[in-house]
């Protein structure tokens, strides 16, 4: 099947009302006949939940959490971008979307950048409606922060929890149509496949959690908002129950997968402490707009931290390296995530690393304490040289800012960030790959769409800060209600779909018998082994830095593992009850598939890009010596994996990206 | 130094079953650990032994989700403060200590499995009256039309940071649910935008509260001293006046 | 406004109003009684008045009695409904780590104080009600021609037991009204800046009335 993104003829800057203009609508009365299904309750399946029952369609939402506001798009940090140009820095529809193109490394489908720049600023104005409390200025106006990769001020924020608050915002728009009866909403329900009928998506399989009983549900059409795939990696800022396998099983029933590769390893993140870690927590790229990151020049000095017995604060500033200062002058320590993740782990590479694992730099607020704390000091008429006052002054400031993540960060550590640098490293945290969608966001299962982090289409090889919420809301808000309607004028005269039929019947004997198969293999690892295991062969071999050896070695391994896995699990308990174990390891089971193709899709890339950096793709020499080098030529396209049983033998389709409207360039931040 | 920690958890098969407390021992825990992390080890210890693991409540680890429940020691999210349990870290414990794990325990909040409680009922305070009535279409005023008062805002996203974990309804003795409802009440009462249908809201989302079985709030300030984000007393004030200004009213 | 009783912030509502009400009369029984320390002319004057003027007799009197049964009919049903709220405790509950003694026995108590009550009733209501209103002397005088106040006041105080009980009450009430006076307030919805001025004053009046009682108490038991 040739690929068709359905992209809009037109200007770019008109495509998307064109395309509003001329689509096929469903007229109310006949809305009220037509069921949605929507499996994940985030930013983008809840604001699509809330705004399709709005619409008038009867929408089923599930979600495995014990409740919709509990979905991992709560834990965004630092805030959401729209092209609003309140601070009047130059900001445009078309700067935002031109700084997410080259943020995603120019391998992002222009069109839906576009519209989501579009979007962008409406969100803003819906969420203020709804209740979503902003940060605001002391004249009552909304507030701004800057965030890696651009050069004006767009980002709105709530403290560091923007992202609950905006989750918290579709949750309470969800909550209004429960209330109404419009939304019937299915907690604790985990999807488990979806039903296709006459080649259309026409249903799903869920295993109620707490009962484990099996139930059908049909609709006209099915939207997966399920989230990304980033515990494939064992250890990621993910929630525990993150996990792939909504989007897998749509992928195996004919959905491509596209970029798997693309995968976003946040450069600020608490470092590891041991074996014992269960996940990674991100301190906000917010933090990059006051911190700076070092590391130590000289290799005795690391070593007297380590050994303790040098205080980082001592060591005089002519011997530390502020490594993203000295390399990206333009952008300093505002870099995008990926140049600033692989900087930190050339440092420590190179054995710079500060703490005992030898995998962490340092993210310093000494100076902007400083700065803060003479400010404030300035405007109260108060002395300005009196050290201890400036310096807690320029406290009160930052935990005005960061309050919540330098308790977050106590809490975890044990350290005073305030008085001494915080320690952070990379760690992976959201990705730009997905199910493949055209414009209208549907997958190659006709009815099958797929909005959010789950779907592939907004950021190319690389996400910008506080990007993903702007796709999630603008997916779910703005976007889908719109072209869904399009699909669904074709069925109001189908009625209710039957849920007796075989294709339900097929699909819900599958899901039963791996379900039988977990509760009666008496193996002799649990499913925990094994993610740890695959967990680090993708962290080693399919990480930060990829060469053709270590992802060649990658695919077998992954591939032993997985047959290893279905010989050797142990899942205690039955299906008939509460069972995380039994949830966990069809989880895993898919988890063990993907990692395999997300290696052989970092294989056949044989560039660097974003998130994916390839060490056989580099600049050999001239000022950029040694960065990712993209091969435009060869490479300007989106792989979509077509699924044909096993991982290895999946079938690449190309979408091939045109820029018509931005030159492409190499991204430089110097 | 790397503790062994002796574990009271109240083991329950299902929401039929009577339940009790079973003692377990876990070795060599790491100070670093979080308190999940600790139960993650004597989880898989009990899987290798081919016993059944202790069922419990998580998902983000990183204190904002809410999912994570647990009283430990007799404290919801145990003894730190201004923390949830999967942020509550060994340290805070002892080699040789005596930790007694049980559910958060409330009418309203039966338990499923385990140390698993249902808080649906905190969904359906919300689906009743947590909300502003306007539609999602983004076919409304622009974003900076209303000003509002910095410290207004700022008091409403202070309520707004709620996590609906429901360690205020464990901790208090009466398991009364008026912070989380008051949060919610506060957070649109404060906002330009929440107040055009504040009676209604409050008068719905307290009438909700009290069907659903929660206790009455009698002021010992147990919930905000448990409460993992400080959430503040006095939105529970702030909801008897908004609620008696209703009642008054209609 | 029907119906607000049924529900948990207005059973919350009148219970605060009737434990605002109660300490205002309080406040007007330590003054009257503060008047025997140092005038017991003064103090057969202002019983005498309390005790035969009809708008307290007929119309107060009642109030107070009922404002007294209410507070405390509802303090029993708020604590039968709360302890429905949580039909299975805790193994292990560390209730002092997050909240007062107080705040945590207002039931307890308040039935030390009821029962003190009881005893202040047999010991002074009753037989006035007995004077009054069944022998039907409203005059207020002993044989000897003065007012009998001071004189049955006196009386009252000389058995070491009564006092003890006397004390070990207001010690109770000192208990109750240190969360009881501040907590009435949340309860009505006070939330603004001379909240927090108020929560010292709450503290100064729980612990100032009870100590002036038991000061007057032990006064008239040495002094007589």
């Amino acid at each position: 099947m040739a690929l068709d993104s359905k992209i809009p003829k037109g200007p770019i800057k008109d495509k998307w009302t064109d395309y509003k203009n001329h689509i096929d609508l469903v007229n109310p009365a006949n809305k009220r006949n037509i069921d949605v299904i929507i499996v994940g309750t985030g930013l983008a399946g809840g604001s699509a939940a809330a705004t399709l029952a709005e619409l008038g369609y009867n929408v089923k939402a599930f979600c495995f959490q014990d409740s919709p506001r509990r979905a991992h798009s709560i834990a965004a940090q630092g805030g959401i971008n729209a092209a609003k140009n309140y601070q009047g820095d130059g900001d445009s529809t078309y700067r935002l979307f031109y700084d997410t193109v080259k943020g995603g490394d120019y391998r992002s489908r222009e069109a839906n950048v576009y519209r989501l720049a579009e979007v962008s600023a409406n969100i803003i104005d819906q969420c203020v409606a709804q209740g979503v409390p902003f940060a605001r200025e002391y004249g009552g106006l909304l507030d701004n922060r800057s965030f890696g990769g651009v050069l004006v001020s767009r980002t709105f924020y709530a403290a560091g929890q923007t992202g609950q608050q905006l989750l918290l915002g579709a949750y309470s728009a969800m909550n209004r149509q429960i209330g109404r009866g419009k939304i019937k909403m299915y907690n604790r329900h985990e999807m488990l496949d979806v039903v296709k009928v006459d080649g259309k998506a026409r249903g799903i399989i869920t295993r109620n959690l707490i009962t484990g009983e099996i139930e059908r549900h049909s609709a006209h059409a099915v939207v997966l908002g399920t989230g990304g795939y980033g515990n494939v990696f064992f250890l990621s800022t993910n929630a525990m129950g993150s996990n792939v396998t909504a989007a897998w099983k749509a992928h195996k029933r004919g959905a491509y997968f596209a970029n798997p590769c693309y995968t976003q390893i946040h450069p600020t993140c608490i470092p590891v402490s041991g074996d014992h870690q269960s996940k990674l927590t991100l301190m906000s790229e917010s933090l990059r707009n006051d911190g700076r990151i070092w590391v130590p020049k000289h290799m005795k000095d690391v070593e007297a931290i380590k050994a303790g017995t040098l205080k980082p604060r001592e060591l005089a500033e002519e011997d530390r390296d502020y490594y993203l200062e000295r390399r990206y002058p333009a952008f300093g320590n505002l870099v995008p995530r990926d140049v600033a993740s692989r900087a930190a782990k050339e440092r420590c590479d190179a054995g710079f690393g500060v703490n005992a694992t030898g995998e962490a730099v340092f993210l310093d607020f000494a100076s902007a304490i400083e700065r803060y704390g003479k400010e404030t000091a300035h405007v109260k008429g108060l002395n300005e040289n009196d050290a201890a006052l400036v310096k807690k002054l320029g406290q009160e400031v930052i935990k005005n800012k960061y309050g919540n993540l330098f308790q977050m960060y106590e809490k975890i550590v044990d350290q005073d960030p305030y008085n001494t640098p915080m320690m952070i490293y990379p760690a992976v945290h959201y990705t730009m790959g997905g199910v493949w969608v055209d414009y209208n966001l549907m997958t190659t299962v006709p009815g099958l769409y797929c909005i959010g982090e789950a779907n592939f289409s907004d950021h190319g090889a690389n996400r910008l800060g506080a990007s993903a919420l702007m796709q999630g809301l603008a997916d779910g808000y703005f976007v889908l209600p719109y072209t869904i309607g399009d699909y669904l004028s074709n069925d109001i005269r189908t009625g209710a779909i039957p849920t007796d039929s075989k294709e339900f019947e097929d699909a819900e004997k599958e899901v039963r018998k791996t379900l039988d198969f977990f509760v009666t293999n008496k193996g002799q690892h649990s499913v925990d082994y094994f993610h740890k295991k695959l967990g680090k062969i993708m962290w080693n071999k399919v990480g930060m830095s990829r060469n053709v050896k270590g992802l060649t070695e990658a695919i077998s391994e992954i591939k032993e593992l997985r047959a290893q896995f279905w010989k050797e699990v142990k899942v205690p308990g039955t299906n008939e009850e509460y069972n995380e174990e039994l949830a966990k390891a069809g989880r895993v089971a898919d988890f063990l598939e993907l990692g395999e193709l997300f290696a052989k899709d970092a294989l056949n890339r044989e560039e660097s890009c974003g998130g994916h950096f390839r060490e056989d793709a580099v600049e050999l020499d001239g000022e950029q010596k040694g960065e990712a080098k993209r091969d435009d030529e060869n490479f300007a396209y989106v792989s979509a994996w077509e699924y044909k049983g096993e991982p290895s033998d999946a079938v690449l389709h190309k979408e091939n990206l045109e820029f018509k409207d931005i030159e492409l360039k190499q991204r430089s931040y110097k | 130094m790397n503790m062994n920690l002796t574990l009271k958890i109240w083991r329950q098969k299902n929401a039929s079953d009577k339940g009790k407390m079973v003692d377990y021992k876990v070795t060599d825990i790491s100070p670093d650990m979080s308190f999940l992390e600790m139960l993650d080890v004597l989880n898989e210890q009990l899987i290798n032994k081919d016993e059944e693991p202790v069922a419990f409540d998580h998902d983000c680890r990183e204190g904002i989700c809410g999912m994570c429940s647990l009283y430990i020691n007799g404290e919801a999210h145990g003894p730190d403060r201004a923390v949830t349990t999967c942020q509550l870290h060994m340290r805070m414990f002892k080699d040789g200590d005596t930790i007694t794990i049980e559910p958060f325990r409330a009418t309203a909040f039966p338990v499923v499995k385990d140390l698993i409680v249902d808080r649906s009922s905190f969904d359906r305070i919300q689906h009743a009256g947590g909300f502003i009535s306007v539609n999602t279409s983004g076919n409304t005023i622009d974003a900076n039309t209303i000003p509002i008062n910095k410290h207004d805002a700022d008091t409403a996203f202070e309520a707004a940071t709620c996590i609906g974990c429901g360690a205020c309804v464990a901790s208090c003795k009466n398991s009364s649910a008026m912070l989380f409802v008051g949060a919610k009440v506060s957070q649109f009462a404060l906002l330009p935008q929440g107040k055009v249908e504040a009676t209604d809201r409050v008068l719905n989302m307290v009438k909700q509260m009290d069907e659903e079985g929660f206790g009455n709030c009698t002021n010992t300030g147990a919930c905000e001293v448990e409460c993992p984000k400080g959430i503040s007393l006095e939105n529970i004030a702030r909801m008897n006046s908004e609620y008696l200004k209703a009642s008054l009213k209609g | 406004m029907s119906g607000i009783l049924n529900s948990s912030i207005g059973r919350k509502f009148a219970m605060a109003l009737s434990a605002l009400f109660l300490m205002i009369f309080l406040l007007q029984h330590f003054a009257i009684n503060l008047l025997s320390v140092f005038s017991p002319d003064a103090f057969n004057d202002v019983s005498h008045f309390m005790g035969t003027f009809w708008a307290i007799q007929y119309l107060l009197q009642p109030v107070l009695i009922f404002g007294v049964i209410f507070h405390f009919v509802m303090g029993f049903v708020l604590e039968i409904k709360n302890r429905k709220a949580r039909t299975i405790s805790y193994a292990k509950n560390n209730g002092a780590a997050n909240s007062s003694w107080m705040s945590r026995n207002m039931i307890y108590s308040g039935l030390a104080i009821l029962a003190f009550i009881c005893l202040h009733f047999y010991d002074f209501w009753l037989p006035e009600i007995n004077t009054k209103y069944i022998q039907g002397d409203m005059s207020g005088l002993l044989a000897n021609g003065e007012f009998r106040y001071f004189e049955e006041l006196q009386h009252k105080f000389v058995d070491i037991w009564r006092v003890a009980l006397y004390c070990i009450a207001f010690i109770f009430l000192a208990l109750h009204l240190l969360h009881g006076f501040n907590s009435a307030f949340q309860s009505v919805g006070a939330n603004n800046k001379y909240t927090k001025g108020l929560k010292g004053f709450g503290k100064a009046y729980a612990i100032i009335i009870p100590l002036g009682f038991v000061f007057i108490a032990l006064f008239h038991h040495f002094n007589h």
